[in-house]
């Protein structure tokens, strides 16, 4: 019970964090701060490594292990990459 | 590995990412933010790699070289114009893989998988001790359930929104009933994940959860449209957040939590901005519709004989005289892929020395910023693209604005007829400006179905057409001028 009582903490903390960084983004990068919140929320790839990769669990774990780490990777890589191309544009005068 | 470095690698990573978002407040600092937070995920990653005792990796090389070269192909492939299908399917697909990751640490505990769809539905015996010790395994099956309530949620909405931006689907379909059909729908969800608590083993109720929430997904997004798209996408990235953070609670993961809450908030955020840029409470968007109340106006009555026609090279005329220059985009742009000409036309008129500024409204385009991104791709400087609140009070001192596939963000009804469905919207005041010219194809109503008495005025000239080539004539003639 300690550690779920960390971790309610460490998520209600980061709420109110996020509340803070967020409203400070200006308009002009919303677009950008969409994709790039996306491929921060490809962050389950963490978990759907260790999903993919457990010994011994049943061929069906480690199929819905591959897709999650699929679809994470997915999130991670495109979104970085997209927001990067958006962001260069933004960044040249 | 020692458990206490993994989670001190995790807790950089996450400070990686607040830094990340911290850098996009400014352009300036955005690409470093971006590679900073990029930076965070490669460490995480690189972490739980060694710490995993996996002598078969298999899955995992398969999964990563798969994702990365379809993202990589997502990614450099797509048009600036098609950013907002783009973020729909990152959002189904973080979704997604919440969703399987959940339903992998629900069958892996479980220590049962079903070998055909009979078994699929047949009971087994469990108890939540499998999950944790006393009441954590009680919130880990707590957290499973919402994680694939929501998770396939966000899966199906975003396929349906991806479908809908890319017009694959163009007519709206609802659930019978509709709010009170999909609240049905929630209820029979949320006494799933409830009986998945009381009984883990009962596999059957995880079925129904996973089964209902993809139909939610669906039945809440199909009957949404058009201009509310922003809306929906930006709460579809809040909701691929929160799955996360709900996924960090069933594996104790930190550095999901963190990350989790960060998406989660930054959607709700959005959402929040969308909603009262369109002075619509967040059920109105999405259980709603438009034009519901406010009695049916005459699109005849509003235009009938007034409305002033030009062609581009007599608005080019007008243009040189001007000294200062307002241009409003819509979704409109985008659809024509103006966004270059516009730019060429803002440089005929600057190496004029008129002063050229762009008016953006919030909800302009099918997701926040998608304007902005647009013209940006065009090579507009960052500062020359100007929030609805800071470019109104210049409109009176403008002597051209030049609108361009917007409609409803400038109809004058949001702000002076009351009773009118778009009253107390925020919008562009433009038709405070000397004269405007609209570039539109015809006189058909926005979004909101409204006939727009801008269009009607004295100081309005029409200009129809196509976006991109009307642009293209007046740069000619201005260089010509």
């Amino acid at each position: 019970m300690d550690i779920l009582i960390l971790l309610l903490a460490l998520f209600v903390l980061s709420l109110f964090l996020g509340v803070e960084l967020i409203t400070k983004v200006p308009p002009t990068l919303h677009t950008p701060l969409m994709s790039g919140t996306n491929a921060v929320s490809g962050i389950t790839l963490v978990g759907a490594l260790l999903a993919a990769g457990s010994d011994g669990s049943p061929m069906l774990v480690n199929i819905l292990g591959f897709i999650a780490v699929t679809l994470a990777t997915i999130n991670v890589v495109g979104g970085y990459l997209v927001t990067n191309r958006m962001l260069a544009m933004f960044k040249r005068k | 590995m020692n458990a206490n470095i993994v989670n001190f690698v995790y807790l950089i990573a996450g400070v990686l990412f607040i830094l990340g978002i911290k850098g996009l407040t400014k352009p300036k600092t955005a690409v470093r933010g971006n590679m900073l937070s990029a930076l965070g995920m490669l460490i995480a990653v690189v972490v739980t790699l060694l710490n995993m005792n996996t002598v078969d990796y298999t899955y995992v090389i398969a999964g990563v070289v798969v994702g990365s070269i379809v993202g990589s192909i997502m990614a450099l492939r797509i048009q600036m114009t098609s950013m907002p299908q783009m973020v729909a399917l990152l959002n189904g697909f973080g979704g997604g893989a919440s969703l399987t990751i959940a339903l992998a640490e629900y069958y892996g505990k479980l220590g049962s998988t079903p070998a055909s769809f009979a078994e699929l539905l047949t009971p087994v015996v469990a108890d939540s001790s499998a999950f944790g010790v006393g009441p954590e395994g009680t919130i880990a099956l707590l957290a499973i359930g919402l994680t694939i309530l929501i998770g396939a949620l966000t899966l199906t909405g975003s396929l349906v929104a991806f479908a809908k931006l890319q017009e694959l689907m163009k007519k709206s379909y609802g659930l019978p009933g509709g709010p009170i059909g999909n609240a049905l729908l929630l209820i029979v969800g949320v006494v799933a994940v409830g009986l998945v608590v009381v009984d883990p083993g009962n596999v059957a109720a995880m079925v129904a959860i996973v089964a209902v929430a993809l139909l939610l997904g669906l039945f809440l997004v199909m009957p949404i449209g058009g201009a509310d798209m922003p809306v929906v996408i930006a709460l579809l990235n809040s909701y691929s957040g929160i799955a996360a953070a709900l996924a960090g609670f069933i594996l104790g993961n930190t550095v999901l939590i963190i990350a989790g809450s960060l998406v989660g908030t930054s959607g709700l955020i959005l959402t929040q901005i969308m909603c009262v840029a369109m002075n619509r409470s967040l059920t109105n968007v999405l259980f709603g519709k438009m034009a519901a109340g406010g009695e049916a106006i005459d699109a005849d009555e509003v235009y009938a004989g007034k409305v002033t026609s030009a062609q581009p090279d007599e608005v080019a005329m007008i243009l040189e005289t001007a000294q200062r220059v307002v241009i409003v985009p819509g979704y409109g742009m985008a659809m024509a892929q103006a966004q270059h000409a516009v730019r060429e036309l803002a440089d005929a008129m600057q190496a004029k020395g008129i002063d050229v500024e762009y008016g953006i409204h919030p909800v302009a385009g099918r997701m926040p910023g998608h304007m902005n991104v647009l013209l940006a791709e065009a090579e507009v400087p960052y500062d020359k693209l100007v929030e609805m609140d800071k470019i109104n009070p210049t409109f009176e001192d403008t002597d051209v604005v030049i609108v361009i596939g917007a409609n409803d963000v400038t109809n004058p009804m949001a702000r002076d007829v009351e009773g009118s469905p778009i009253y107390g919207m925020p919008i562009l005041n433009v038709d405070k400006a000397k004269t405007v010219v609209v570039i539109k194809r015809s006189l058909s109503p926005g979004f909101a179905g409204l006939p727009n008495p801008l269009f009607a005025m004295d100081h309005t000239l029409m200009v129809y057409g196509d976006g991109k080539k009307a642009v293209v004539e007046m740069t000619v003639a201005l260089n010509q001028a």
